[in-house]
């Protein structure tokens, strides 16, 4: 081989530097194996910082009723009971501990007056349970655990000299292939092969132990929050290698997402801007959203513009105003709106309070919004109408873990944060994502480590599996005359606000499974010019594989589940249905790239856990035999 | 939309140029979009960093009209209508490419900042901090992490040889949250700032200041306290007297142990002797300059001195101040 590969041996390497990856690299390096963290940006920068409201913990500082038990109970409702019931108990149970923990890494959150931390309302939990640094948790967090590592390193220093003996961050260093060794008859983890951005060299991580933390998908749509680093690095590599992925059907979209002007687009616009008086307008100008309230609801929401609006001052003898219908609602009609093609020109609609408010009361309620908009877009709500439409959120499918160990199926591999699933079900409550990268975090990175001390013999790297993926990696650059990534990702990103977007058909679904196929065949031509040193349109080339792949996992699921549920709305099948709820949609890829889709039963609760609901509540949700 | 003209930076370590694009622009973007929009349909492989779009990650920093700034948070709005706009990396920092420079400098001098201590006897949940007590230090939790600020202080940009012994605006502030944080076990932050992070080169100037985008008063709130008591502590008439003949540099950037004399009286010694002051702090001696390897100057014409460097510290004059002494001399007054 001509290419010359740097080489790395490690006990545990840890993919992603985010709150999941960091925590699980802490408990790795302190259980005293040597750790490498990789990450595809620089250290801290991973999309955690973005996390804005907190990190639930019932550590009951504002609420004192609040405990492990009605937390697991507000995070198995959020999930339409389709959760993995043990990773909710545990999560529920260890998150107080974790969040107490940052403390001692130097973690600074906001107080209450008898000097604990304090604890906010969040949608979805019963009491005030988000413990929170202004609207910046995330960079709190991932600030904390990036100091912890250097702290880490400051004792190594100390100890061996080197401060990185034992813990080494790899910056900006992407990991392209997992490497298996099955010469025992059963596959497991070797290696981690990757490039360096900086220089596009490539380098290879052999270790027996590797724990994925690489965050979610939604660069795979067209309206996200989400950044670049999102395009399912984690999920794919997990896939490639054997191990499986469920739920990933559901995908958390928000109903008003920004979507222009674009220096904006992807950022949330709160619910509380409907509550408020802001209502919904197409390109004709017309409030539709009276056009869209579903038998069931007719009794509670008003029928006329007039009675709606008397509601915000006389909530007791008027009917709710239908923007204020339950957020798959809203979303289904700002979708359809569109799709008749009454949206404006970016694929919203229109969110008015600038008409329906005077300036000052605007700029009371709804402070923080008022300055995101005008510093960021010079947007003045005060002034004009919002475009808002479907944004992708969070992704609650992931790969298939062990609940307690957060082992895959394949030995060595591991998985935490928002690339596993199960976790969150079929919805994630607010603030359970940020407590569930430190849970199951620190768990990965604890049995990892453990595997690791229990092999006898290091598995091996095969030499062809590694030319196989330098091959792969060089191959963009081999076809500069390819189909431009760029464009490639933009077409995928169609195909699945489209298609595979908020609000479900099996036509479109249908249809979007043929047009991946289609993007399939042109993805493996894709081609990158310039050179291999930090070129972003090579990156990209590479990284369209994986979204392609979930992608797959994603209509493929949505297409097989007839039902709605949480973050899976289906206009054909608009119920929840009992019998879905004992089934999880599991994802395979075969060694040729196909995807497979099996059921697989959902775990069944334990009696003492099922008793902390009331029977009337678990009849919505459960068959009449399990019941009885 | 409108077409504009934008001249980027192209290039690596070895070189490059700017290089002039027209852009079509739409209303409401911002800078970041612009590039990204050049990487869609000009130039896929231009090198930039982003992550969030949305101001929380500090990665898009970079000069854009020669002031440092973050891409996606600068509106394409707030430049003249057909005036070209200006991109070039961040110019404190090593190129790698395009608008891509090594930060390295910046991980290594966290690295050096001496970690939290976590107080020895508080349990994990025993914590309890007042928010006013709190307030101080969350300000500077705020940073991001852009380097805009280490990348604007004069004393590094242009300054490649102040690199070693300066840490920059950004661990400063790490210093003074830690020093200000009511639950950390250390009580040297101030000193340590001064001695080992260079604070003393920081001659106030604001401009990092100015830079933050997270509007953090830097040298306000940081960088002056935590000079201040430092100062206090070294501006004793007494102490600068008996080391005039110390430079400029190390005298800004010496601040543990220093001399005062204490009011507490000599003791008697026995057979006659000459009473002793045992409470005298002695004024550690001051090693001679080294290099970034920890060797002296390898000759006289770099060394600030003539002849070899003195055992004994090369800011002890010779013949001794008397009253700088640890014994009680016949002629010292008090
Ligand atoms: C706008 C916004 C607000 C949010 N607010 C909240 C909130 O208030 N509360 C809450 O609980 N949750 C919130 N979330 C969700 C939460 O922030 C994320 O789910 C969580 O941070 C994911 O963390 P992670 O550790 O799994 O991954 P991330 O933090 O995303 O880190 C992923 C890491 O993996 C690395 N990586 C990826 N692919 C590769 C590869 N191929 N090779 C090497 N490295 C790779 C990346 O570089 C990165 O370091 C919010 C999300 C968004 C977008
Ligand atoms: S105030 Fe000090 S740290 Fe800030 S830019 Fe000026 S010299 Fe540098
Ligand atoms: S202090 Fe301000 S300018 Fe400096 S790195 Fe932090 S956020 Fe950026
Ligand atoms: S991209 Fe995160 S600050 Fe600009």
């Amino acid at each position: 081989m001509v290419e010359n590969i740097e080489k790395h041996q490690y006990d545990v390497v840890v993919i992603g530097a985010g709150g999941a990856g960091l925590r699980a690299a802490i408990e790795a390096r302190l259980a005293g194996k040597k750790t490498a963290i990789i990450s595809k940006s620089l250290f801290g920068k991973a999309h955690t910082v973005m996390a804005e409201g907190g990190a639930a913990a019932a550590m009951g500082n504002v609420n004192s009723n609040d405990n492990w038990m009605v937390h697991f109970r507000d995070t198995m409702r959020g999930g339409k009971f389709l959760n993995n019931f043990r990773m909710a108990e545990l999560h529920a149970k260890e998150a107080p501990d974790r969040i107490w923990e940052l403390e001692t890494y130097g973690a600074l959150f906001d107080r209450t007056k008898d000097g604990k931390i304090s604890q906010r309302n969040f949608g979805g939990h019963e009491y005030p349970r988000l413990a929170h640094v202004g609207d910046r948790t995330g960079l709190e967090l991932i600030r904390t655990l990036q100091q912890k590592i250097v702290s880490l390193q400051q004792e190594d220093k100390k100890e061996f000299g080197d401060y990185e003996a034992r813990i080494r961050v790899f910056a900006e260093t992407t990991i392209t292939e997992l490497l298996l060794d099955d010469s025992d008859g059963t596959a497991r983890v070797a290696g981690a092969f990757g490039y360096y951005r900086e220089t596009g060299g490539f380098v290879l991580f052999e270790a027996p132990a590797i724990v994925l933390a690489t965050g979610g998908v939604g660069k795979s749509y067209k309206v996200t929050s989400n950044s670049w680093e999102y395009t399912g690095d984690g999920h794919a590599l997990a896939l490639r290698t054997g191990a499986t992925l469920i739920n990933m059907e559901f995908l958390q979209f928000h109903p008003t997402g920004m979507v222009w002007p674009p220096s904006v687009k992807g950022i949330l616009v709160t619910e509380s801007v409907r509550g408020d008086g802001g209502i919904l307008k197409n390109s004709d100008g017309k409030r539709f959203m009276f056009d869209y309230v579903p038998d069931v609801f007719r009794k509670q929401y008003a029928e006329t513009p007039e009675e709606a609006d008397r509601w915000y001052t006389d909530p007791d003898n008027n009917r709710r105003p239908p923007e204020l219908l339950p957020r798959d609602e809203v979303a289904r009609a700002i979708n359809s709106e569109v799709k008749a093609g009454r949206g404006t020109k970016a694929g919203g609609v229109y969110l008015d309070i600038a008409s329906r408010l005077p300036a000052a009361s605007i700029l009371k309620k709804l402070p923080s919004m008022y300055h995101q908009f005008k510093e960021l877009a010079d947007v003045d709500i005060t002034k004009e109408p919002m475009e808002v439409g479907p944004t992708c959120h969070y992704v609650m499918g992931g790969v298939e873990v062990d609940p307690d160990t957060q082992a895959t199926r394949v030995a060595g591999l591991y998985a935490a944060g928002e690339v596993s699933g199960g976790m969150h079900g079929s919805n994630r409550l607010g603030g359970n994502s940020l407590s569930d990268l430190l849970v199951f975090g620190k768990r990965a990175g604890e049995f990892a480590a453990a595997y690791e001390g229990e092999l006898t013999k290091r598995p091996a790297v095969k030499t062809a599996d590694l030319e196989a993926a330098v091959e792969t990696a060089l191959a963009p650059l081999q076809r500069a005359g390819g189909e431009n990534p760029y464009t490639l990702h933009h077409e995928l990103q169609q195909v699945m606000g489209d298609l595979v977007g908020i609000i479900r058909r099996q036509g479109e679904l249908q249809e979007s499974l043929g047009r991946l196929a289609e993007l399939r065949e042109r993805v493996s031509k894709v081609g990158a010019t310039g050179g291999r040193k930090y070129n972003p349109g090579w990156h990209l080339a590479l990284d369209l594989r994986n979204m392609l792949l979930v992608s797959e996992c994603t209509a493929k699921a949505a297409l097989e589940r007839e039902e709605s549920r949480g973050g899976h709305t289906r206009e054909d099948f608009p119920k929840m249905d009992p019998k879905w709820r004992q089934v999880n949609l599991v994802c395979s890829a075969s060694p040729a790239g196909e995807v497979d889709l099996v059921h697989q039963p959902v775990p069944t609760m334990r009696p003492e856990l099922l008793d902390l609901f009331e029977k009337s509540e678990l009849a919505k949700y459960m068959t009449e035999e399990e019941l009885a | 939309m409108t077409v504009r003209q934008f001249k980027v930076w192209r290039g690596d370590s070895a070189g490059g140029q700017l290089v002039n694009y027209d852009v079509d622009v739409n209303e409401g973007e911002v800078v970041l979009d612009v590039i990204h929009r050049l990487q869609a349909t000009q130039e896929p492989d231009l090198a930039c960093r982003w992550n969030c779009k949305a101001g929380k990650c500090g990665s898009c920093s970079m000069e854009i009209d020669g002031m440092p700034r973050l891409a996606c948070m600068t509106r394409m709005s707030t430049f003249e209508e057909n005036a070209s706009v200006t991109i070039t990396p961040l110019r404190t920092f090593p190129v790698i490419r395009d608008l891509v420079t090594d930060v390295t400098f910046n991980y290594v001098k966290a690295r050096e900042t001496p970690a939290f201590a976590p107080p020895k006897d508080v349990a994990p949940g025993d914590y309890r901090m007042q928010q006013v007590d709190v307030d101080r230090s969350q300000e500077f939790r705020k940073c991001i992490e852009c380097f805009l600020c280490q990348n604007t202080c004069h004393v590094v940009r242009d300054h490649e040889e102040n690199k070693t012994a300066f840490s920059g605006p950004r661990f400063f502030i790490r210093a003074a949250e830690l020093d200000m944080h009511p639950l950390d076990a250390r009580s040297d932050r101030k000193e340590y700032a001064q001695k080992e992070q260079g604070l003393g080169y920081c001659n106030i100037t604001k401009c990092c200041t100015e830079v933050c985008p997270e509007h953090i008063k830097i040298t306000d709130n940081a960088i002056i306290p935590m000079k201040e008591r430092v100062v206090d502590r070294r501006y004793d008439p007494l102490v600068r007297l008996g080391r005039k003949i110390l430079r400029r540099d190390q005298l800004e950037q010496e601040a543990v142990a220093v001399t005062t004399l204490h009011q507490a009286h000599p003791t008697p010694q026995p057979d006659g002797a000459a009473p002793i002051n045992w409470h005298r702090e002695l004024a550690p001696p001051m090693g001679a300059d080294v290099d970034d390897k920890g060797h002296l100057p390898l000759n006289e014409l770099l060394s600030d001195r003539v002849g070899a460097n003195s055992p004994f510290g090369d800011d002890v004059e010779f013949p001794v101040d008397p009253t700088k002494l640890n014994y009680y001399h016949p002629e010292q007054k008090h």
